[in-house]
């Protein structure tokens, strides 16, 4: 059952909240092999970020399940570990509080006190943000901010890493840097990605393949991209790729012909 | 003399602001500006009502005593607040200790039950339903209100007035910490969840921590509702204690020494809610700088 192919197993997943008759996801049927860098793009409100809570069991599927490496996800767990969109660090902890909080409370059995120690600093270092350790989340930029939610995620060791619009509150440099950071921690340690984005250039550059939402309510899997470009990637030397402004020109030709955005297409 | 040296400070006070970012070995003078544009105004304030109150209570009719007064019946219990000649003839400190003492020991166990209390009812939906209601109608109970029953059920001075202290203290405590827990963030709950924090190490690592303003907020206006009423119950239940005091000094029309006892309270009512503010800063930096 563990073969590479369906690592992450989402299987007909859909949700209705309440007493709703229209769930907001429907069937959504999707294989995430270990190692795959995998985004979920579509409009606001289409239930990108409900499709990951589900994953990362915060939510309960009405119908479907998810199978993790042969496991039934049943509720939330360190192994796959979500970098939310707004941070999430906690405010009265120093960063490298937040990160060792996260690795004593999953690795303890795994590891004694000084080892913890050394991993939460080599979890630290490799965001770079080690020189900042001993600050508040208060004390540091946004950008600082979600590199050491991405420190805490990866600290957890996790099977999958889940990452809810991880740059959509950065501005454009910020962003682009800590998208290079991504992309070279993936390189790195082979970590399984599932990324929720509304951002089509981030998918395009970071992603295996890009899972395309139809709108919500009742979204569906509209389309499926494989994105064949050579790794690593450079984004200077990608702008000018055939290869990725085809991926990028079909992404947009989903996302604002077949499926305009629903407020737009009021108007 | 005041008026005549506060004249200039308010045309000089821009420039004495901006000069020791550039000089810092200015003169002291410059440096104690900023200190001294902080205590002049209220200062004089005080000084002009007095004034006010020396004129108006000097008339043949008044029934008040004039600050002069007061000063020449009182002048000891100001200067030495620590003699002790025995029995309840003792010094104001004397007095406002064992207030204090009860406060202390009311409002530490007000804090504890209220704080637990709190916990409880802002995390299970069911102990809100069945509290909730209950405690909205007994907090409006003023705190004297108590006291008989109080002393009927403790028949003792001491227990009573603790008791006080702590039903009158508690309300605040328990429903600012309910609000607290229920308005801690989405983001800190799922946080949570995902590293499978659970039980007491939730409760102590996310939910205290991330309510505290709101618990030091409720334990503010606690320590401040605990010191209103134990002045109240001591002027009925006797023994030392500034509110018998109070009540000792008008049995025996000694209006000036009320006049003392009350700035006495006044000041230390003002020290217990900084004290509590600045202990709530020190606990919560951080927290509220998201």
């Amino acid at each position: 059952m563990n073969n590479r192919a369906d690592f992450l197993d989402i299987s007909q997943v859909t949700v209705a909240f309440g007493r709703s008759r229209v769930p907001v996801l429907n069937g959504i049927e999707l294989k995430i092999a270990r190692g795959e860098y995998v985004s979920v793009i579509g409009h606001s409100g289409c239930g990108k970020s409900t499709l990951l809570n589900v994953v990362a069991g915060l939510l309960p599927a009405s119908g479907g399940g998810v199978v993790l490496d042969g496991k039934e996800v049943d509720g939330p767990g360190p192994d796959r570990a979500v970098v939310f969109q707004n941070h999430s660090l906690l405010p009265w902890l120093t960063c490298y509080e937040n990160v060792k909080l996260a690795v004593d409370q999953t690795l303890s059995r795994a590891m004694g006190r000084a080892e913890r120690h050394a991993w939460t600093l080599e979890n630290l270092a490799l965001v770079r943000m080690a020189q900042a350790k001993d600050k508040r989340p208060g004390e540091i930029s946004g950008g600082m901010k979600q590199r050491i939610g991405i420190a805490r995620a990866l600290a957890m060791k996790p099977k999958v890493l889940l990452l809810d619009e991880p740059f959509g509150a950065l501005d454009a440099l910020t962003r682009a840097h800590l998208q290079d950071q991504v992309m070279q921690i993936h390189a790195g340690l082979g970590t399984t990605v599932m990324m929720i984005t509304h951002d089509v250039d981030e998918a395009v550059l970071l992603s295996d393949r890009i899972v395309m939402l139809t709108n919500g309510p009742n979204a569906r899997i509209g389309e499926i991209l494989e994105v064949d470009l050579p790794r690593p990637r450079d984004r200077l030397a990608l702008a000018a790729d055939p290869r990725f402004v085809a991926a990028r020109a079909s992404v947009l030709e989903f996302l604002h012909h077949r499926h305009t955005a629903p407020g737009l297409a009021a108007a | 003399m005041n008026i005549a040296t506060s004249k200039p400070a308010p045309a000089a006070a821009p420039v004495s602001v901006a000069e020791p970012a550039l000089m810092p070995e200015r003169s002291l003078a410059a440096r104690l500006r900023p200190t001294l544009d902080a205590v002049l105004p209220p200062l004089l304030v005080v000084l002009a009502l007095a004034g006010l109150w020396e004129v108006v209570a000097s008339g043949p009719n008044a029934t008040l005593p004039p600050p002069s007064k007061v000063w020449a019946d009182s002048s000891e219990l100001i200067t030495d607040p620590f003699f002790d000649r025995g029995g309840l003839d003792k010094g104001l400190f004397w007095h406002l200790l064992a207030s204090l003492q009860r406060v202390a020991v009311g409002f530490a166990l007000a804090a504890g039950a209220g704080i637990a209390t709190g916990l409880l009812i802002g995390t299970s939906k069911l102990a809100t339903r069945g509290l909730d209601p209950l405690f909205q109608v007994l907090r409006t109970v003023p705190p004297l209100a108590w006291l008989p029953l109080s002393l009927a059920a403790f028949r003792e001075a001491q227990p009573s007035a603790i008791f006080v202290i702590f039903i009158t203290s508690i309300w605040p405590i328990i429903i600012n910490t309910a609000v607290g827990v229920r308005n801690v963030p989405q983001d800190y709950r799922n946080v949570a969840a995902v590293i499978r924090l659970r039980g007491p190490a939730y409760f102590a690592r996310i939910i205290l921590p991330a309510a505290a303003p709101y618990i030091f907020t409720g334990l503010r206006i606690g320590v401040g509702l605990s010191w209103l009423a134990i002045i109240a119950a001591e002027m009925l239940i006797g023994g030392v204690g500034i509110g018998f005091f109070i009540w000792d000094a008008w049995n025996s029309s000694n209006l000036s020494d009320i006049v003392v006892a009350l700035a006495y309270v006044g000041l230390v009512g003002f020290a217990l809610d900084r004290a509590m503010a600045l202990a709530g800063r020190l606990v919560t930096r951080g927290t509220s700088a998201q």
